[in-house]
């Protein structure tokens, strides 16, 4: 059986499986398509929230950012965790308390205003859309090769899928449907590493194995004994490359960790799902769970970066670093299927019949070049986002792992990008149309509103991500920025201040919002359209990259809020007394009347 | 209700915890994993040094125990404060 047909009958089973599941719990009445009527077991939650949560950027593109940066990337391990520790304590088990369906909602009646309500759902709308540009990317990237089209047609049957899909069910459909999505994805994402962990290094455990020795018998000239991280910062400091381990500015890295960890803790659709746990001490508990099947992920994460970064080495170098590099008529087939999809690319740039990879930016690299008469890295072309699915074929792994990788792939994109259009639509429908604009709507209105709302969604994001302002992990890390700017200290602060009022929040979102979006839009070009950029990254604000903005943007919100809200009125009493009562789990079950 | 004494004791309580949590947080990725891996670079781990482990495997376990711990706690602090569901 040939490849393509494997991962036909691997993408194809894993479709039917969640398809089947989504009409199986098809929603019925409105409480059931946003909130699954609350009764959902914690673990279950948990599992459901990781598979929302891990996306094309944790599956697809993550470990190909951190193989290529080494430690430096480790910003992302820890700041996609990270943020579940101030969710837990920090916002999900008051916001259960609370016990409504939106984020929008909560803003709405803890800072008595509509004003607020809608700044809210403006914020989330820009969130959710800019964190649905990625997953679109990811998953244009996944059916670009799985099919073998090249990208662009890969975008479009994605969102084609992704859309087909979101609107059959709600909630409950996607609560079911993602724990058997998580399923996919974490197996596929497992057995690779696996594999590769036990060829490398002789540990089955990926996580143990990053830290363990090379095996006898490797090809490359690696040495049998050595750790593999020293193996790697070897290969790579003579290919002019800078050390895997090495630190380049802890400031800047501490300051991207720190966006995404709050951001995480502002995403809309993440703190959505701790509405559905039946009490307080399950939301508490929920978020543990989710970190647990979310970690099983990221721990495997960095030893799937280092491994495929030293094979890449090897395939190129297969001599050893020392020897010849490899000959153009001898590139593995995986070399093939992907320059179809135009996001790999070789050029024998000197003409020698070889491809000799190496960073011909530095001054060991140009020592290189000097010495065997290169004329610059002839890798022309290795898209980040391509590292995780092409994982198996570099390590030379049979066919059926390969089209699990893709099944997995897509489970990832898919689920998070159902999620997220959850999250956009019910804003819309329920805190905008039926709050704001036709109290009156019936069920059946406001259900055909969250629809259309998912379509003009869909439609965007694949629109924008046709030029995507960067890797599917980098545009989902400025949608955590604008999180963490605008959501995040606004929930906070509802929480842990009587003092901030309407007038505080509305500014202070505003403040955090708005100063992000110019941040974000005057670097990468208005509303993310190519081209349109007033300034370069040459001109950063003390040098502040714009995927790292979000924390700056969020002590501003803050700022803003206290100063406004000390100078305007108090809080109204029956305010505080929300706020004391949010504050305690007695009485969840009789907040949950809506 | 909504002021009495027990619930103010009750989320100074919550307050005490969440800090000292977040300090544990802060320290195992920003501290060990980024910023202070420099003071830990002396102690070798598999072909690197701590601060590395940290930054790749240690902060994430660490955040997992922390988490399960706040729940551990906090759902005995609202038993003991009586302000649990029944």
């Amino acid at each position: 059986m040939d490849q393509t047909t494997l991962n036909f009958i691997f993408v194809g089973a894993s479709f039917a499986l969640y398809f089947g599941i989504a009409i199986w719990a098809r929603a019925g009445s409105t409480s059931e398509f946003y909130a699954a009527g609350r009764g959902v077991n914690p673990v279950v939650n948990g599992m459901a929230t990781a598979a929302d949560w891990m996306s094309a950027a944790s599956f697809i593109s993550m470990a190909g950012l951190i193989a290529f940066s080494g430690y430096n990337n480790s910003l992302f391990l820890m700041g996609w965790t990270g943020g579940y520790v101030l969710m837990a304590m920090l916002l999900a088990p008051y916001l259960r308390k609370f016990g409504k369906y939106t984020v929008p909602e909560f803003v709405g009646d803890r800072y008595y205003s509509q004003t607020a309500r809608i700044v809210a759902v403006i914020c989330l709308i820009v969130i959710s859309t800019t964190y649905v540009i990625g997953q679109m990317t990811g998953a244009g990237v996944a059916f670009s090769r799985f099919l073998e089209v090249d990208s662009t047609t890969g975008l479009i049957i994605a969102s084609i899928v992704v859309a087909v899909y979101a609107v059959l069910g709600g909630m409950k459909g996607i609560t079911y449907t993602q724990v058997a999505q998580y399923c996919v994805l974490i197996i596929a994402y497992t057995i690779p590493a696996i594999f590769i962990s036990l060829q490398l290094t002789g540990n089955p455990i990926p996580g143990l194995g990053l830290f363990s020795s090379m095996q006898d018998g490797l090809p490359g000239g690696i040495e049998a004994g050595t750790p593999l991280l020293a193996t790697l910062d070897g290969l790579l400091t003579d290919l002019g490359f800078n050390e895997y381990t090495a630190t380049t500015n802890p400031w800047l890295m501490a300051l991207y960790t720190l966006s995404l960890m709050i951001g995480t803790a502002g995403l809309p659709h993440v703190i959505i799902r701790f509405f559905t746990v039946p009490r307080v001490a399950d939301a508490r508990w929920s978020a543990g769970w989710a970190l647990v099947f979310i970690a099983l992920l990221y721990l495997t994460a960095p030893a799937v970066g280092a491994m495929a970064r030293l094979n890449v080495i090897t395939t190129m170098w297969p001599n050893g670093v020392e020897g010849e590099a490899v000959a153009v008529e001898d590139l593995p087939d995986w070399f093939r299927t992907w320059e179809v999809t135009g996001l790999l690319g070789v050029e024998d740039l000197n003409g020698d019949g070889r491809i000799q990879y190496y960073n011909a930016g530095s001054e060991a690299g140009a020592a290189l070049a000097e010495a065997n008469g290169l004329e610059g890295n002839e890798l022309v072309t290795f898209n980040r986002d391509i590292l995780v699915l092409a994982n198996p074929e570099i390590a030379q792994l049979p066919g059926w792992v390969i089209g699990l990788i893709a099944a997995g792939g897509l489970a990832a994109a898919l689920s998070t990008a159902a999620g997220l259009l959850l999250a956009i639509s019910s804003a819309i429908s329920h805190d905008l149309i039926k709050s704001v604009i036709n109290p009156n709507i019936s069920e059946k209105g406001e259900l055909l509103a969250a629809r259309i709302s998912m379509i003009v969604a869909i439609i965007l994001a694949t629109l924008l991500a046709l030029n995507p302002p960067g890797f599917a992990a980098q545009t989902v890390a400025l949608a955590f920025g604008l999180a963490a700017a605008s959501l995040f200290p606004t929930l906070m602060m509802g929480i842990f201040s009587k003092r901030i009022n309407s007038k505080g929040a509305v500014a202070g979102m505003l403040a955090g919002l708005i100063s992000t979006c110019l941040y974000l839009f005057l670097y990468l070009g208005w509303f993310f359209i190519p081209g349109t950029a007033l300034l370069d990254s040459s001109q950063y604000l003390f040098g502040i990259p714009t995927t790292h903005f979000g924390p700056i943007g969020a002590v501003l919100n803050f700022l803003v809020a206290y100063l406004v809200s000390n100078a305007t009125e108090e809080v109204p009493q029956e305010i505080q007394e929300l706020v004391e009562s949010v504050r305690i789990p007695r009485g969840a079950g009789a907040a949950v009347d809506h | 209700m909504a002021d009495s004494p027990s619930n103010n004791e009750y989320w100074s309580a919550n307050i005490r915890l969440v800090t000292i949590c977040l300090v544990i947080w802060a320290l195992a990725s920003f501290g060990f994993g980024i910023l202070l891996r420099p003071l830990v670079s002396g102690i070798a781990v598999g072909g690197t040094d701590l601060g590395f482990w940290f930054a790749q495997q240690g902060s994430i376990l660490v955040f997992l125990v922390l988490i399960f711990f706040y729940a551990w706690r906090m759902n005995s602090l609202d038993k003991q404060f009586g302000v649990d569901e029944e």
